[in-house]
């Protein structure tokens, strides 16, 4: 046996009580019928992780994967099924969690650790390693009421990682303290990989699981939807997401009266009608994968001939960067457009850009550059990423070794 | 890139498969001992229970330290403080049943303060458990550790003042050149274990319902105060048992455990089975039963109860805390 966490046919049920009846009376009064729900938030997940391996467990909010890393744990009983942890564990999820405001940094070290289940003997040998991990050698005997929040997390994570768990629950709280100390603890992350300790990673972030997991074990609705490498768990998660209509594009809706909003120029010389995405190399997938073809096209209703006009497309990422904008103007030949329902479009041969839902922005301008309307709410389009790169570019790339 | 990560993980994934014991050593760094495995499921065994909080042992310690810790915290005088209130007490129980009240038994104070230990001991520790679960939300619903240790915690918490009062009950002692029955000292780390069992056994029970039945924290310390005169501490066994109408409730008191541990602590330190009073009027001595007089094999006897029984409690204690902790993190 060499899994450091085997997970065996793992279901949690919670009740959800329509009304919480925690005293006696209300007991007394309502005995027997308290309406509740059932609600299955973990349904028969079973999985392996082997020792020595870095696995992410993604999911969106609500869709169980906290409360799996909670039963793996040992915080939540399963309901049915068991989860064996072979060897010493250490969760962070919540860094500090348990730490008393009115005792130094000094006791609260060896409390937290000793809740984390280390010996004292365990602690002292790696107190003087814990607070120069932490920086506060200055701080560290006075009470932690005192410390600022950041110097507070500092200290819960100085100890989780430090007191050396074979096996190392993380709960999305690597995001701690300033640029310096979150690169130390990805150090530390990476360290802990180099020696063989199991880590599990608990995100709803894909970008930070495809940095530091081997594989990642996707969850919705309490049920595994797979256990693969990075690339592929996160496109599952993707088409998941999708699948359920969390983030497929909006059809724009056109008010045939004003038009969209805002309204640019009141004569309406030219007005933008409905924008579109299509996926040419795609096939059914809603969706593309880096460095596939896509194309924008947008419905044009020319009120006036419009000559040597201008379109301008610009693409956001989900930050509203600006990752490409583009005006067609003079300069590139200009747009004839005559009077009647028409359409344009913009056709990218290859998207060369990662994970992401980007949105499109176009609009239409006269000769001068007086903007006669805008395509909006504005229009999205979805890139997958199989690869393990992460970023914003999709740059071509291979590798070679040359032997010595 | 790819391939250069690709090999490096896979060759991690493979060595801890590798069929030489000495592969899995790799993890178990720093020579620490093989590498145990837990199980987290709806259904612990009671014997796996055990070796947990017995694991956790260190953990109860700083615990301990940190209510002590806290309690005092800022204060000048520190943990002086529980020894000057016990010590305190017992002058003003010295003052006022000697000159106000004029009790009748001799040193009144020592045979009340005798009791009154083992009953403050008692109630603190079971007021404190019940709501300890509750009020450690925080960490019981992120780390995971044997929660029966808070409840121990408590105890553990009562047991230390238990004992600044003991020493405060020695050096009063020692002031009054009070001697106290020392053949029945013996009965004394007896009824101790007794005490830690019944009150751990109370106290996991009280923490774990409380946590579904909120009223408990707030019954417990109703039902704590009518059981307080429910026990021969500030009135004598005798006084009940010895009573002509009353001698079934006192056959009846005998069924109490915390009665029976008390009446251990006051037969061995106040140790004054019966007193003699001087009768101006009629010229006589009278002669008043006070404590249980009964002889030192059936104490030993009750107390062997009390063992068996709590035993049976703490162990019923934590199949029921068993039962309900897989929640606690929920309900919470």
């Amino acid at each position: 046996m060499n899994a450091a966490v085997e997970i065996d046919n793992v279901s949690k049920r919670f009740r959800l009580y329509h009304e919480k009846y925690a005293s006696l009376k209300e007991r007394v009064v309502h005995a027997g019928h308290v309406p509740y729900e059932e609600f299955w938030a973990l349904r028969n997940v079973s999985a392996e992780i082997p020792a020595g391996h870095t696995v992410g467990i993604l999911g969106r909010n609500g869709s169980g994967k906290s409360t799996l890393l909670k039963c793996v744990a040992g915080i939540l009983q399963p309901t049915e099924g068991k989860v064996v942890v072979r060897g010493q564990l250490a969760a962070m999820l919540e860094l500090g969690a348990g730490f008393q405001p009115e005792l130094s940094g000094r006791d609260n070290v060896y409390l937290n650790g000793s809740l984390l289940g280390f010996s004292r003997r365990e602690i002292a040998k790696r107190f003087d390693a814990i607070v120069e991990f932490a920086e506060l050698d200055q701080f560290i005997d006075n009470q932690v009421k005192y410390y600022s929040s950041g110097m507070y997390v500092r200290l819960g994570f100085a100890v989780a990682v430090n007191v050396e768990p074979d096996v190392l629950l993380v709960d999305e709280v690597l995001a701690v303290g300033d640029e310096r100390f979150q690169q130390k603890c990805l150090d530390r992350v990476a360290q802990f990989q180099r020696d063989g300790r199991t880590i599990i990673v608990v995100s709803h972030a894909p970008d930070t699981l495809r940095r530091i997991c081997e594989e990642i074990l996707v969850i919705d609705h309490g049920e595994v939807v797979t256990l693969a490498n990075p690339g592929e768990a996160i496109r599952a998660f993707r088409e998941r997401m999708i699948g359920s209509g969390m983030q497929a594009p909006e059809p724009i809706e056109v008010d045939p009266e004003t038009g969209p909003v805002p309204v640019v120029e009141s004569a309406r010389r030219v007005r933008l009608t409905e924008t579109t995405i299509e996926y040419p190399g795609s096939g059914e997938r809603p969706y593309l994968v880096s460095g596939e073809p896509l194309t924008v096209r947008v419905g044009l209703e020319v009120n006036e001939p419009l000559s040597g006009g201008q379109l301008s497309i610009t693409v956001l990422n989900e930050r509203n960067d600006v990752v490409f904008a583009e005006l067609l103007d003079a300069a590139t030949g200009g747009v004839q457009l005559d009077k009647g329902l028409g359409s344009a479009a913009f056709i990218f041969d290859a998207v060369t850009l990662l994970d992401g839902r980007f949105v499109v922005n176009i609009d239409v301008r006269d000769a001068g550059g007086v903007v006669l309307d805008v395509s909006e709410p504005a229009t999205y389009f979805e890139v997958m990423n199989p690869g393990r790169a992460t970023g914003i570019v999709a740059l071509p790339m291979r590798l070679e070794v040359t032997p010595p | 890139m790819a391939t250069v990560s690709d090999t490096s993980s896979s060759a991690v994934a493979e060595e801890p498969g590798h069929p030489e014991p000495g592969s899995v050593a790799r993890l178990s760094f720093e020579a620490r001992p093989p590498l145990q495995a837990r199980t987290v499921s709806a259904r612990v065994s009671l014997r796996t229970r055990l070796r947990e909080i017995v694991g956790a042992r260190e953990l109860l310690v700083f615990l301990v330290r940190k209510e002590l810790k806290v309690k005092y915290k800022g204060s000048v005088l520190g943990l002086l403080w529980s020894m000057l209130n016990p010590a305190v007490t017992l002058l003003v129980y010295y003052v006022v049943f000697k000159y106000f009240l004029k009790a009748s038994a001799p040193s009144f104070a020592l045979y009340l303060f005798s009791g009154m230990i083992v009953w403050n001991f008692f109630l603190t520790a079971l007021i404190g458990a019940a709501s300890t679960i509750v009020a450690n939300a925080g960490i019981v619903k992120k780390v995971s550790f044997p929660r029966e240790i808070l409840a121990l915690a408590q105890i553990g918490t009562s047991g230390m003042f238990f004992l600044f009062q003991s020493v405060v009950l020695v050096i009063f002692l020692v002031g009054f050149q009070y001697t106290p029955a020392w053949g029945w000292m013996p009965l004394i780390p007896f009824a101790l274990v007794d005490l830690l069992l019944f009150t751990s056994a109370l106290a996991i029970f009280l923490s774990a319902v409380n946590v579904y039945l909120r009223d408990i924290e707030h019954l417990v310390a109703v039902l704590l105060n009518a059981w307080f005169w429910g026990v021969p501490i500030i009135y004598s066994f005798n006084q009940v048992y010895g009573h002509k109408s009353l001698h079934w409730l006192g056959e009846l008191y005998l069924f109490d455990p915390m009665t029976v541990i008390i009446l251990t602590f006051q037969r061995a330190i106040y140790g004054k089975v019966s007193y003699r009073t001087y009768d101006a009027a009629t010229h006589t001595f009278k002669t008043t039963v006070w404590l249980a007089n009964y002889p030192y094999h059936f104490y030993l006897f009750m107390l062997g109860c009390v063992l068996v029984a709590s035993v049976l409690l703490l162990l019923g204690a934590m199949l029921v805390f068993g039962r309900i902790e897989g929640n606690f993190a929920e309900e919470l």
